[in-house]
């Protein structure tokens, strides 16, 4: 057994260990949760040191055969995007525990529920970006809706089934398409060459032109409304606002990676041909929902809404970053999966703890926050300028890059989507001075800042905002050589300077 | 007497059972109705087994009347309790599914 | 190129002291003033050892390089964060922790009362390391992460008494405007990448010639788009009066000596961009001549001493980018000029801080006046600025500003005319409006309207401004002789050593004109403001000047032009997307849910109405069977 399957499935033997503690012990599970998840991550950080970053394959594979009349096989493995992936996954769940340690208390189910579902979802995320099966992936993409769908129905505030609701349906929706695809694709690959699902050799088939745009658009719907791209965005601020700051952080800060991870392992891997031709339409989506997005962050009133139109925004930069199909593309669009899911994921907790304090989640009902709560103030700022990419904080690199690698060879996308600099420095400064600066507005007097509960929760992800804006080096180091692979694998090479050395 | 109006006549025995069914409320009388298509269809396939010159038609007339005697069976128990709870035989006041 | 070990020091210092000032939180109250200024002066310090070892290098080795580490590198995307210390940056690094230094210590009287001073001293100290960063970067890209660091500590001080609404929307305004430079600065890299597959200074200097023009005119207009922003140069200029919002101190340092001169920094930076685009160059030519006079007629209008003294500022820089936009012959004077604004501009501003000081934060000057006798020390320094930046010989302003006017006159043709007269009209209303200034704030009635008397500020504000105010009286001369910053820039901007070949006007002509232009403005304004003044502003006033008070509408054409229509969109988006995108979503529900319970009134309980159902089924099945088969 790969060390990656273990560590896959170290989640579930966590999930079964809360199982056997009493419901009432509840303060017990969340510290069982907590230690479980961060022995996770730490056994994690031991994959990436393990990985070599001089072999563009996969690593720490497994195969068995699964269900052997079709061909499916249990698959896994790991190249440099999906293992950074899977360290946000891991690193990202014991902190989310940690800073929503009362999350559970409130809820439909109790607290035991609570972690056993986040605890299954763990392993289910780490599934999704290990599985190199195609069936595998889809079954892990498929499940991961149930845990997340009990999260935001049973835990979430407001209107939170019609939330849930919308949420499992758009996804449903999206993966009845990719279904199709897929046993469209295992037809084919059953013609050609014996059927499988095995990415690796599904890449070498040969699909004529229509069927393969067919293909393609079952993948790109499913994995643009999971992303989410303009215009299949509008569950996600229903999501966002209805659940708790917890699941906000994994349901933006990890599952929505599925969607742009797909982007670049299927839709590109698979259909190359397909990519040329839809990648000008793709791009032209992804500005948009930069724009709109950042538009639409500009004019909510809800801080939780606020923060889902601003991923709205990075998604599109994510994707434009994946279909400019140049290195620096590439690479800054996966870096930026994994800046964003800490920033966002710093925002939401701050915004939660907010919410939590105030008992509302009006932007306009805070206010002067930055006298009465200077700790909290202050990290709310530090993630809002990570979102809005100051240099020297973390998004920075990766807005960059994707700038960068779109502007060599779509000029017009990255000038527009540059314009997402101004925007964004509007989109959070407009709450920054709304909740923070001002006046104190009345109600707010006796706010208490974070404890230290909170300020140990939230500094490691500060210090990863920070550090990775000054050196993302080893991250990019094991991001680089997969997106160079993938770049050329689909038939693309980067555009030389014009004047070049 | 040409060997078509046997045909005829079943079909005239099977509208009248299946206007009777839909029609009347007393669930006696539709059960009987029930009957009357059953043996309408019987008829004609006595009457196929003729032109046909085979026995297969008599065959599934047997059968059906096995059929039939077994849900005469089922059928009036469930009327006879329907009728003991609520003092009523009609169809109409059955309708508890649909809650 | 020489190697050196020292200069990450410039940057690593004020930034650890910034950082630990920030999260030790209330404990470092006691302290933190102190260690942010002995950084403070700890990189001056090595700014000048620096600058002594290179000038005792020979010309060609004198710039030093240190590579910190590999920042990105993607692909061909390679950036390290490499500093590079040349004769252009040491002028900068010199100006920043010489008058930042003054101006730390100027702080720590001037902020005694402040409860959040530390905090004051740590944005400081970030801003110091941003801009030195800014003037070290060795490439675009490095350059660009001090470009927005100073923009962030520009943010938080003019936003430090945010619990005022209205400061805080003034922080805002600051960093959006600066938000849309940066968007001009980004690009450049972009273009400059796409086209030169680099990012260094270096990198693309060795390359400008294989470039065609059009490249490098777009690099150059989206650099001086970026240098708009940061400078206040026309049309972004509008954040600039705002800014005054933020502590005096603050103003002196970052909205007068350095920040806003990172434009100039910027062009003259990429001085072998602008001078193969000759497009790029001409409109930076326009943007300075525009907003010196931009900047000069509103200045004559503020009764704000800060909002005055900040037109003067934008007008002065306006000065700068236009000497920039002369070319090699140019670049020296901007940033000579630019040196001694550092001083004179500091050393006002600082001045006004001391009025301010003593007259309980009036910042209004129709309610000062003869506060000459009670400040003298503060009054004499201020004159000394005010004859700097008038350019009275011999003082600094006379030396840079006069060379500005004749370099102006002298690029030939119509266009050296129309420079000129735009230059020497700036001159002579810049001489008007410090008139005013000075008449308003020093002399004349008092109109302060209350019975305590302003009182002289303590010796550790007014030290600062005295080293200052020397620095405007002197710094000219010593710049300006034996054209020692022009020889000494010229490896950097001037490689061919170009001088002007014709002459249109002589030296001393300009001269001449120049000093009778400000005499002109001189008497204009004490004619005018001589006498007892009324401590409000008149209310019946010519049409320019009711424009000039409301910054020559460009508040209101942003708000009509972009803010509105801005806010309208987002409301129809948002209407859009509640109605058209997310409608789309809901009506498939509403119509499915819908269709449900009109199906769902058939299934009704009565076993009649599905016996007649079946029947009616079974005869079109039929109908249908005989249908198809006839």
């Amino acid at each position: 057994m790969s060390l990656l399957t273990l560590v896959g499935i170290s989640p579930l033997i966590g999930a079964l260990i809360v199982l056997l503690i009493p419901a009432k012990k509840s303060e017990l599970i969340k510290r069982v949760a907590f230690i479980i998840t961060l022995l996770i991550a730490l056994f994690s950080i031991l994959l990436a040191v393990r990985f070599d970053k001089a072999i563009t394959g996969f690593q720490f594979t497994q195969n068995n055969s699964w269900i052997s009349a079709f061909n499916v096989n249990f698959a896994v493995g790991v190249d440099g995007i999906s293992l950074v992936l899977i360290l946000l996954s891991t690193i990202l769940v014991p902190v989310v525990i940690l800073a929503t340690w009362h999350e559970s208390d409130t809820g439909r189910w109790n607290t035991k529920v609570f972690y056993i579902l986040v605890l299954v979802l763990e392993t289910l995320m780490i599934g999704v970006f290990a599985a190199t099966d195609l069936f595998l992936f889809y079954v892990f993409f498929e499940a991961m809706l149930i845990p997340i769908y009990f999260l935001i129905g049973g835990y979430g505030t407001g209107n939170k089934s019609a939330a849930a609701v919308k949420f499992l349906l758009y996804s449903l929706f999206g993966g009845l398409l990719m279904l199709a695809s897929i046993i469209g694709i295992y037809v084919i690959s059953g013609n050609q060459i014996g059927a499988t699902f095995d990415l690796a050799k599904l890449a070498t088939l040969q699909i004529d032109n229509q069927t393969e745009y067919f293909l393609f658009l079952g993948f790109f719907i499913a994995f643009a409304i999971k992303a989410p791209l303009w215009p299949f965005h509008t569950w996600l601020p229903d999501a966002a606002k209805s659940a708790t700051p917890g699941t906000s952080v994994l349901l933006l800060g990890v599952l929505d990676k599925v969607g742009t991870y797909g982007m670049i392992r299927f839709c590109i891997e698979l259909f190359p041909d397909a990519t040329k031709t839809f990648t000008s339409f793709i791009i032209t989506l992804a500005v948009i929902s930069i724009i709109y997005g950042a538009f639409m962050a500009i004019g909510q009133r809800d801080i939780k809404g606020l923060i889902a139109f601003t991923s709205i925004s990075h998604f599109g930069f994510i994707t434009m970053g994946i279909f400019a199909l140049t290195s620096q593309g590439v690479s800054g669009a996966s870096l930026y999966m994994v800046n964003h899911g800490f920033s966002t994921a710093a925002l939401f907790l701050i915004a939660g703890w907010m919410i939590w304090r105030r008992g509302s989640s009006t932007i306009s009902d805070f206010g002067g926050l930055q006298r009465v709560t200077p700790v909290m103030a202050w990290t709310f700022f530090m993630a809002g300028m990570s979102s809005l990419a100051l240099p020297g904080l973390s998004s920075f690199v990766s807005e960059f890059l994707v700038l960068v690698g779109t502007y060599t060879r779509y000029p017009v996308a990255a000038v527009i989507g540059t314009l997402g600099i101004v925007l964004a420095a509007l989109y959070i400064l407009i709450p920054v001075q709304k909740a923070l600066h001002g006046p104190i507005v009345s109600g707010n007097e006796n706010l208490k800042d974070l404890n230290l509960r909170e300020k140990v929760a939230i500094s490691p992800v500060i210090l990863v905002i920070v550090l990775m804006g000054f050196y993302p080096k080893p991250v990019l180091d094991l991001i680089n050589p997969t997106a160079e692979k993938i770049v050329i694998n689909s038939g693309y090479s980067d555009p030389v300077a014009k004047v070049g050395k | 007497m040409p060997i078509a109006n046997y045909l005829y006549l079943a079909a005239i025995l099977f509208t009248i059972g299946a206007v009777g069914v839909v029609v009347r409320r007393n669930a006696i009388v539709v059960f009987m109705c029930i009957e009357l298509m059953l043996n309408a269809a019987n008829l004609a396939f006595v009457t196929f087994a003729r032109i046909n010159g085979n026995l297969e038609g008599q065959i599934v007339a047997f059968f059906t009347m096995v059929v039939a005697a077994c849900e005469v069976v089922v059928g009036l128990a469930i009327i006879v309790t329907i009728y003991r709870s609520r003092r009523s035989a009609s169809v109409d006041d059955a309708s508890l599914l649909k809650r | 190129m020489q190697i050196s070990e020292n200069l990450v020091w410039f940057i690593a210092l004020p930034l650890i002291s910034s950082a630990i000032l920030l999260l030790v939180g209330k404990k470092a109250n006691s302290w933190g003033h102190i260690a942010a200024t002995t950084v403070s002066a700890s990189t001056f310090i090595i700014g000048v050892i620096e600058f002594f070892a290179m000038q005792a290098r020979p010309e060609e080795n004198r710039a030093v390089v240190q590579k910190l580490f590999t920042w990105i590198s993607v692909g061909s995307f390679n950036v390290d964060a490499s500093l590079l210390l040349d004769q252009l940056s040491i002028c900068f690094v010199l100006l920043i922790t010489g008058v930042g230094t003054l101006i730390h210590i100027y702080s720590i009287s001037y902020m005694s009362h402040d409860l959040d001073r530390r905090r004051f001293f740590a944005y400081l100290n970030l801003f110091i390391a941003s801009m030195l960063l800014l003037v070290l970067g060795d490439s675009y890209l490095n350059l660009y992460v001090g470009w927005e660091g100073v923009g962030l500590a520009s943010y938080l001080l003019i936003g430090f008494w945010n619990q005022k609404p209205a400061y805080a929307t003034a922080a805002k305004k600051a960093f959006v405007a600066n938000r849309v430079g940066d968007v001009g600065l980004s690009l450049a890299i972009m273009i400059a990448f796409a086209t030169f597959g680099d990012v260094t200074f270096s990198g693309i200097k060795e390359q400008t010639d294989a470039a065609s023009t059009t490249q490098l005119t777009a690099i150059g207009l989206m650099l001086l788009l970026a240098a708009c922003g940061k400078s206040a140069q026309f049309p972004l200029q509008s954040w600039l009066g705002d800014a005054m919002a933020g502590p005096t101190p603050v103003s002196a340092l970052i909205h007068a000596a350095t920040m806003v001169t990172a434009g100039v920094y910027l062009i003259t930076r990429s001085s072998f961009i602008f001078d193969e685009a000759p497009i790029a160059q001409l409109m930076v030519l326009i943007i300075g001549a525009v907003t010196l006079l931009f900047g000069a007629i509103i200045g004559t209008a503020k009764d704000d001493v800060k909002k005055a003294l900040a037109a003067s500022t934008m007008s002065q820089i306006g000065y700068m980018i236009l000497a920039t936009g002369l070319g090699p012959v140019g670049y020296a004077f901007a940033i000579m000029h630019l040196l001694t604004h550092g001083f004179f501009k500091a050393s006002m501003f600082l001045g006004a801080g001391s009025v301010m000081h003593g007259m309980k934060d009036e910042v209004n000057m129709r309610k000062y006046g003869g506060i000459g006798k009670f400040m003298p020390i503060t009054a004499i320094t201020f004159g000394l600025g005010y004859l700097a930046i008038i350019g009275v010989p011999p003082f600094a302003g006379f030396y840079s500003k006069d060379k500005i006017i004749e370099t102006a006159f002298n690029a030939g043709g119509i266009k050296g005319i129309a420079l000129g007269i735009a230059t020497l009209l700036g001159a002579a209303i810049t001489a008007f409006y410090m008139t005013r200034v000075v008449i308003l704030t020093f002399f004349g009635n008092e109109r302060w309207g209350h019975k305590d008397e302003p009182h002289e500020s303590p010796a550790l504000m007014l030290i600062p401004i005295a080293l200052l105010s020397i620095g405007s009286v002197a710094s000219g001369y010593l710049l300006s002789k034996g054209k020692s910053l022009v020889y000494w820039l010229e490896p950097v901007v001037n490689p061919l050593k170009e001088h002007h070949a014709e002459e249109l006007f002589s030296h001393t002509t300009v001269s001449l004109m120049t000093i009778s232009v400000v005499i002109i403005g001189v008497s204009i304004a004490v004619r005018k403001y001589r006498g007892d003044q009324s401590d409000t502003a008149p209310e019946k006033v010519s049409k320019l000047t009711i424009a000039a008070r409301k910054d020559l509408f460009q508040d209101a054409l942003n708000e009509a032009t972009f803010m509105r229509p801005g806010q309208s969109l987002i409301q129809k988006l948002l209407n859009i997307d509640h109605l058209v995108i997310d409608g789309a979503v809901r009506s498939v529900g509403v119509v499915s849910i819908s269709a449900g319970s009109k199906l769902r009134s058939l299934q009704n309980g009565y076993v009649r109405s599905y016996a007649l159902m079946m029947v009616i089924g079974v005869l079109s099945l039929i109908a249908v069977i005989w249908v198809v088969t006839a």
